[in-house]
């Protein structure tokens, strides 16, 4: 049963057609990858899903739901939540306070109420600092929850962005290049993590150059080439797929 | 997991003291018990002239903590500030003249009409950015001034404005002496400075700072962008509103040249100089409306000295005064535990 399913999606940016005509669809508790060359619109396809940019065509349609032409931050209550190919964190604020930002949507305290502090603003402020240690110490950095988030590393920045995304409660995670940037042995532990990711039962869809990453723990693949859909489905029947053989890999094939 | 094995744990304690120890053991607080017995005793020690300049500074000061709401929280560059003052002042103003209304039972409405005009005109022009917002809000001020001054309803007295306000009355008392106006004034900064505390460490308060660092990021973890901006406008105006309200009775006369652009650049650079943080704020308040007082027999050069202080300020201290402290959370040591025996 599909969570998510993209229709015809066609997005235009001035003359160029930077996804077009697509369509894929992302099972229940699966690790989809959708992978392609540089510029073949991978980012925009999660763009468009997560409402930042609005496709000219086609439907998004999520746990039963058609999302298209909903803000990204309705998007993230019904569930999707992602994080950026270029690390988005806010740099000045300590670890927990990112963390705590994902928890914002589930929690519902009105503005008299934090103005007064008022005893259910209090518990629920408790629940999420909670929460969110939690979802701190599910990546490994528990230790760094004070620490601004600048200052952390570059594979823990890219940690923390998944904690930030799995504090608000997602049914399907997002990621777009997790592993960009890290070195073999933080990718190591990234794919142990997206794993647990998955046991606890959220879909994850991720776009990832690192074909070894993507080999070992993707059910699925979705091959992009100038904005359309030139394979999908098991990564090894994906990989020998003549088509993406040629249009994709061509001289780069050592790498697989 | 593998690459997090030699995780050195620590954390910060959960105070568990003595009431009064709790009180009195932190640093911050002594701060403040000390500050706010400074500000009680401070008009005994003052002729009239400076304690209708700590009313001044008091005025200043309630009107940049309700902008620090807007542009030093949520990082919105509103130049207009001034407009909610002004709606503030002349409903409290018509309701007391024309209707007959104490001051004192104005004062919720002054501020709710500030802060449902707010709503009205921040709500189109929400989404934009930095400067152009900027010159949207300027453009606000000045609007809402020439509208006071063409006498709009009929209402507003064109440009002498409206005179013979009545004197608020607290429980018997009638308020007229600065020493009066002092206390009030001060009293309701305090109010409102522990009311901003709170609201900044909670969910409403570090959506606005969400915000300000990177509204897309905001927008993408799930915040509501353009309503939290404009809560945050109408929660700002509301405040203004008020002590336009305030203002309207100390000064029993209220005019449209009071509510200038100028005014609001000035609560705008006190804003900025504080850097953020309320205490930044109520020195900032200080340096700039104090001190030119303090100096007046520098009369000539005393904007150049301004200006020039100002310009070392952006060399040396581009951040401003006394820039926000991180927010204090205090975990329970069971979480704590837990926590750090999952990461391990």
């Amino acid at each position: 049963m599909e969570l998510l399913s993209v229709d015809h999606m066609t997005k235009i940016f001035g003359g160029l057609v930077a996804v077009d005509d697509l369509s894929f669809t992302v099972e229940r508790a699966s690790i989809v990858g959708l992978i392609g060359p540089n510029g073949a619109g991978k980012t925009t396809v999660f763009n468009c899903i997560t409402g930042n940019y609005r496709p000219e065509q086609g439907s998004v349609v999520f746990d039963g739901q058609n999302i298209l032409g909903k803000h990204p931050h309705e998007i993230v209550e019904l569930g999707i939540a992602r994080t950026f190919q270029s690390i988005r964190l806010f740099s000045d604020l300590p670890s927990l306070e990112n963390v705590l930002a994902g928890r914002h949507c589930r929690m519902h305290s009105g503005m008299l109420s934090c103005l007064f502090h008022t005893r259910g603003q209090k518990k629920e402020e408790n629940a999420a600092v909670a929460r969110c240690m939690e979802e701190l110490a599910f990546v490994g950095l528990a230790h760094h929850w004070q620490d601004a988030a600048g200052s952390l590393s570059y594979g823990n920045q890219r940690l923390l962005e998944i904690a930030r995304a799995l504090a608000t409660d997602p049914k399907l995670l997002i990621l777009d290049e997790p592993a960009g940037g890290m070195n073999d042995h933080e990718t190591r532990a990234l794919v142990e993590t997206i794993l647990a990711i998955r046991k606890r039962g959220i879909t994850i869809l991720l776009i990832e150059h690192d074909m070894r990453l993507v080999m070992k723990i993707c059910e699925k693949l979705v091959v992009l080439e100038h904005g359309s859909r030139i394979a999908e489905g098991d990564p090894v029947k994906v990989r020998q797929d003549p088509a993406v053989v040629e249009a994709y890999l061509g001289s780069a094939s050592e790498e697989w | 997991m593998a690459s997090f094995e030699n995780q050195n744990v620590q954390f910060a304690a959960h105070p568990k003291s003595h009431f009064l120890g709790r009180i009195f053991g932190n640093r911050r607080n002594i701060f403040y018990i000390l500050l706010i017995t400074c500000f009680f005793v401070l008009p005994f020690a003052g002729s009239p002239y400076w304690i209708d300049l700590g009313v001044s500074i008091g005025f200043y000061t309630l009107l940049a903590l309700s902008l620090n709401v807007i542009l030093g929280q949520a990082g919105i560059f509103n130049m207009g500030h001034m407009a909610f003052y002004a709606v503030g002042a002349y409903t409290t103003a018509i309701l007391n003249t024309v209707c007959g209304w104490p001051i004192f039972w104005t004062m919720p409405l002054a501020g709710c009409a500030a802060a449902f005009f707010a709503a009205i005109v921040a709500r189109p022009i929400i989404h934009l950015r930095g400067d152009y917002l900027l010159i949207v809000t300027i453009g606000i001020v000045e609007i809402v001034r020439i509208a006071l001054l063409n006498d709009i309803f009929g209402l507003t007295g064109g440009s002498n404005g409206i005179f013979g306000i009545s004197r608020p009355v607290f429980f018997g008392l009638r308020i007229v002496k600065p020493v009066h106006f002092y206390y009030l004034v001060w009293g309701m900064v305090g109010v409102s400075f522990a009311l901003f505390y709170m609201m900044r460490r909670s969910r409403f308060g570090r959506a606005l700072n969400y915000i300000k660092t990177d509204d897309v990021a905001a927008e993408a973890c799930g915040i509501n962008v353009a309503h939290y901006k404009l809560l945050a406008f109408v929660l700002g105006a509301f405040w203004a509103g008020m002590t336009g309200s305030i203002y309207a009775a100390k000064m029993t006369t209220i005019a449209p040249e009071s509510f200038s652009f100028m005014e609001s650049c000035i609560i705008f650079a006190v804003v900025i100089l504080g850097g953020g943080s309320q205490l930044g704020v109520l020195v900032s308040a200080f340096v700039f409306i104090g001190l030119p007082e303090i100096f007046r027999q520098f009369n000539d050069c005393r904007m150049l000295l301004f200006g020039l202080a100002m310009m070392l300020m952006m060399i040396w201290r581009p951040q401003g005064l006394l820039p926000a402290l991180p927010r204090l959370y205090s975990l329970p040591r069971k979480i704590l535990e837990k926590s750090a025996e999952k990461s391990l």
